[in-house]
């Protein structure tokens, strides 16, 4: 202000302020409807019937027996689709019902709609399919030379990448073959969702999805229907993590809906839920690190081979993005990456939280402290000495011009103060808690660090564009996105923006609709803040302009005497001063189309293109005691660094990172979905375990904001970077605390108490 | 439906009919599908993840687990019962200001499980607290802010 001191109340629930959750409320009283909560006046419940089978043909199916079940309004098979028999979230591959052929356990057959969901169970039970069961390809490293099990080939892709003197050769080198078992998303919110036809050959479909556009562009052809006659909503979600990203139960509730003229929910049951989305790609890893004796990086060599099981779903992205973050956030420059993704009869693979980068990140991490040890450099050392800094090039040449505070990330992590000694702990703290542990005398701590980096939005040229409305109206802001809320409190972060750019006290967001506004892009690849709330302050500034000419045309000044400062329009001399939000007497209106910068594909011989729009960074520290005899782990500790341009709720953002490291360390020493030619052996939360509060240590976190220009307030998207690196910071620390080479994931108990038996053996 | 019974059950403090249900339908579906008190949530129906925890005179179950018509003569308590005028209690208040809610499927469960544990203990230790609460499965926020609303309440209780 040139001519006068003014003080004003910044809002205190803007941006960089940890705000409650709009939706918190209603959260906690139980009140907020979920996709599985939704009820109509006569609802019918549909049932899907799977096969058990991970690669039959389809003889025969009998639906006869369910039809005469009192209470049975509908079974539907293959030959009921009523328009493309086949969807795909990047290619249409996957049937929406199988007719001839079944590719892997648990790909639906039928489904049926009933009065009752016990009804609808029986009715399933009694529909007679005749298989003839075929040989399974379930081993990814026998896939292409196998039949092919689908006519689109059991290759979905090779990506390449060569980077500098493909020849060169390190005086130090190490090697290692890593494995990474299927991790499930584990949401606890199961599929779900409710289809109402609109009794004019059209339907709604109320559902939890990531991602409602690309959803609906799937079911519209399905069910034989214009765009227009297909809307989709929203319904509460609980938790995604990738797994919402492909379709569910989407065309069968409106197949079931659009048939009986009736609204039909389907909720699937957790066995079900195993197979009913994709999990993490399976991965066989191979890595060469060539390095000085310095223990400078000279040369990577990967081969990457990933199980995209039965369905192509968004594997050749994952595909590429372990190719692309095969090295990790260092300095390398020479490189030979391939990275492979195959088809199998196995259930499909797709995205989860790190798509394609956690598989490698476990793999790189693990060869920089076998590095390390090669060279005498201690772990933290060997990661500083390479790691990645704004202005150098990535393997693929393209530069890193944003923020990348990777030292400053491991050097956070590493200075987090250690836990007091195991010695220290009382029986319940112990590995396995009170009563398990065989011996206190047998325990070992052990610390372990790793780093790692991802994309931020999506890549190779891929344009996933968004869209937001801002509507000032008497003092009120509504916002329209069709942003998924998931759980990641975009909610909330788009209430911040939207009151720190208006100064507005009261904002409403619209539901998240088809039928209401574009696509916002699917709520994946840590980009909604980034994209969607950059939107939303858009859009916001362009109703702040509005205001900012109605003020001038009211008070009959230039529109240039007028500033727009801190949520409202003043005159440099401050005899105008008025709220935007009492700016104009006509509703104010902007609607926002944004892009990120243009990407460019990768080069199909050389991998090489400036594929990516940003990158986040992440480090973890991980402090374990183990029990040598009982082979049980646990984790003492997490210390985390992470980049996250900067923090617009601060809370929000730790509650990502904890969330984030709780996976990693699932799926470092528990979480595994066990499957045999194809059959997923452990459907449930009995058997496939996730953390709980009985193994999550504390995670000591450190927030590294360096804004990035042109980002939103500069913050980056923080939701999948601590699960790079917490799975090998913990298998490390396991490593230290044993001895053990843990070339697997998930380490199970067997791999420490019986590492000797088996080497022997 | 065949086995059709009709019963009434007391939840939070009110009689409710419950009438031709099939006789083998759990607690959690009669409260969720016949009741309308869809607090109570679904995440696995097998006794594994605590999202559907209710309380039975004063026992702290999952309802998924018990048979509806076997309810019936008990009180039962759901997290719809926990703050019956519309306001927050002290647990759930703090779940909110702590961050203890992300997807929020698993907090009804929470809510509950907190409040039957600081009823019966003013102020568990943190491994009393992770013990007590290792029934509920969330899968957001890897619990530490849950565990800080915890502590949150247990400060707020001791006055």
């Amino acid at each position: 202000m040139a001519d006068g001191v003014r003080v004003v109340d910044r809002p205190r629930t803007g941006i960089g302020v940890s705000t409650r959750r709009p939706d918190g409320g209603p959260k906690v009283r139980g009140e907020f409807a979920y996709s599985s909560d939704l009820h109509a006046d006569r609802m019918l419940w549909g049932r899907t019937l799977r096969s058990p089978h991970a690669h039959a043909r389809i003889l025969s199916i009998d639906i006869g027996p369910a039809l005469t079940i009192p209470g049975v309004s509908a079974v539907l098979t293959a030959d009921d689709v009523p328009g493309r028999p086949t969807y795909g979230l990047t290619v249409p591959d996957q049937p929406v019902l199988a007719r001839d052929i079944v590719r892997y356990e648990g790909e639906p057959v039928a489904i049926v709609a009933a009065d009752h969901p016990d009804t609808a169970r029986r009715a399933i039970a009694s529909i007679v399919v005749e298989y003839e069961v075929l040989e399974a390809i379930t081993d990814p490293q026998r896939a292409l030379q196998s039949p092919a099990i689908h006519p689109d080939g059991n290759l979905i892709r090779t990506v390449p990448i060569r980077r500098g003197d493909v020849d060169a050769v390190g005086s130090v080198v190490v090697e290692g073959t890593y494995e990474m078992g299927i991790q499930d998303q584990a949401f606890l919110g199961p599929e779900s969702g409710m289809a109402v036809p609109d009794g004019a050959g059209g339907v709604d479909l109320y559902v939890a999805t990531q991602g409602l556009h690309q959803d609906h562009a799937q079911v519209a052809p399905c069910l034989g229907l214009a765009p227009e006659q297909v809307r989709l909503h929203l319904a509460g979600t609980g938790g995604a993590f990738g797994a919402r990203e492909d379709l569910s139960m989407h065309v069968h509730a409106c197949m079931l809906a659009l048939h009986v003229n009736r609204p039909v929910k389907m909720s699937y049951l957790r066995d079900e839920s195993f197979v009913g989305h994709v999990r993490r790609h399976p991965a066989h890893m191979w890595f060469r690190h060539h390095a000085t004796p310095e223990g400078r990086l000279v040369k990577v060599e990967a081969q990457i081979l990933l199980d995209g099981g039965a369905y192509a779903s968004t594997s050749a992205y994952t595909a590429a993005n372990s190719a692309r973050f095969a090295c990790g956030p260092y300095r390398v420059p020479n490189a030979v990456i391939d990275a492979t993704c195959v088809r199998t009869n196995n259930a499909p693979s797709g995205a989860m939280r790190g798509f394609g980068v956690v598989q490698v990140c476990y793999a790189h991490e693990s060869q920089m402290d076998k590095l390390a040890a090669a060279v005498g450099l201690d772990p933290v050392e060997i990661r500083l000495r390479n790691v990645l800094a704004r202005g150098d090039e990535l393997v693929t040449g393209q530069t890193v011009d944003v923020p990348a505070p990777v030292r400053e990330c491991l050097e956070a992590a590493a200075s987090v103060p250690m836990p007091p000694p195991a010695s220290d702990v009382d029986d319940y703290g112990l590995p396995g808690g009170a009563g398990r542990t065989a011996d206190r005398a047998r325990i070992r701590r052990g610390v372990g660090y790793a780093v790692g980096f991802k994309n931020l939005a999506y890549a190779e040229g891929y344009d996933d564009d968004t869209r937001a409305r801002c509507r000032l109206d008497g003092g009120v802001a509504t916002i329209t996105c069709a942003a998924a809320e998931l759980g990641q409190g975009f909610v909330t972060v788009a209430e911040q923006i939207t009151r720190t750019v208006l100064g507005v006290d009261q904002v409403v967001l619209a539901p998240a609709s088809t039928a209401t506004i574009g696509s916002a892009g699917s709520s994946a690849s840590s980009r909604q803040t980034y994209m969607s709330g950059a939107a939303i302050a858009m859009a916001c500034r362009q109703v702040a302009e509005g205001a900012r000419r109605a003020v001038a045309h009211r008070h009959a000044v230039a529109v240039e005497a007028l500033e727009i400062d801190e949520g409202r329009i003043v005159s440099r001399d401050l005899s105008i001063d008025i709220p935007i939000g009492r700016a104009s007497e006509e509703p104010l209106e902007a609607e926002v189309n944004h892009h990120h910068r243009e990407t460019f594909p990768m080069d199909p011989v050389t991998g090489q293109g400036d594929t990516d729009v940003s990158w986040v960074f992440a480090a973890n520290r991980a402090v374990v005691d183990v029990d040598l005899d009982l082979g049980l782990v646990r984790v003492v500790q997490m210390a985390t660094g992470q980049d996250v341009g900067k923090a617009l709720n601060p809370l929000s953002v730790v509650g990502q990172i904890e969330g984030a490291v709780s996976q990693g360390l699932g799926l470092a020493v528990m979480e595994e979905v066990v499957t045999t030619d194809g059959i997923v052996r452990n459907p449930s939360f009995t058997d496939y375990l996730i953390p709980t509060t009985a193994d999550m240590p504390p995670v000591e976190i450190t927030l590294i904001e360096e804004p990035e220009d042109g980002a939103p307030f500069g913050a980056k998207g923080v939701g999948e970077t601590a699960c790079l690196s917490s799975t090998p910071a913990v298998v490390a620390a396991i490593r230290a605390a044993t001895g053990l080479e843990l070339s697997r994931v998930p380490v199970r108990p067997e791999d420490i108490a019986l590492a000797d038996v088996r080497r022997e053996g | 439906m065949t086995g059709a019974v009709t019963y009434r059950l007391q939840i939070n403090g009110a009689d409710h009919a419950v009438e031709s249900s099939w006789l083998g339908e759990s607690l959690l579906y009669v409260l969720r599908e016949r009741l309308g008190l869809v607090g109570s949530k679904n995440a696995c129906e097998e006794g594994e993840c605590g999202s559907c925890s209710v309380l039975v005179d004063g026992r702290l179950v999952c309802s998924c687990l018990e048979l509806a018509a076997a309810a019936e003569g008990t009180e039962i308590i759901t997290v719809e019962g926990l703050s019956p005028d519309g306001t927050l209690s002290d647990v759930q208040e703090a779940l909110v200001a702590e961050g203890g809610v992300q997807c929020g499927f698993c907090t009804p469960g929470f809510v509950v499980a907190v409040h039957d544990l600081l009823d019966g203990n003013a102020s568990p230790s943190p491994l009393e607290t992770k013990e007590a609460l290792a029934g509920n499965l969330c899968r957001c926020t890897g619990y530490g802010r849950i565990e800080a609303a915890v502590e949150r309440v247990v400060e707020l209780r001791r006055g």
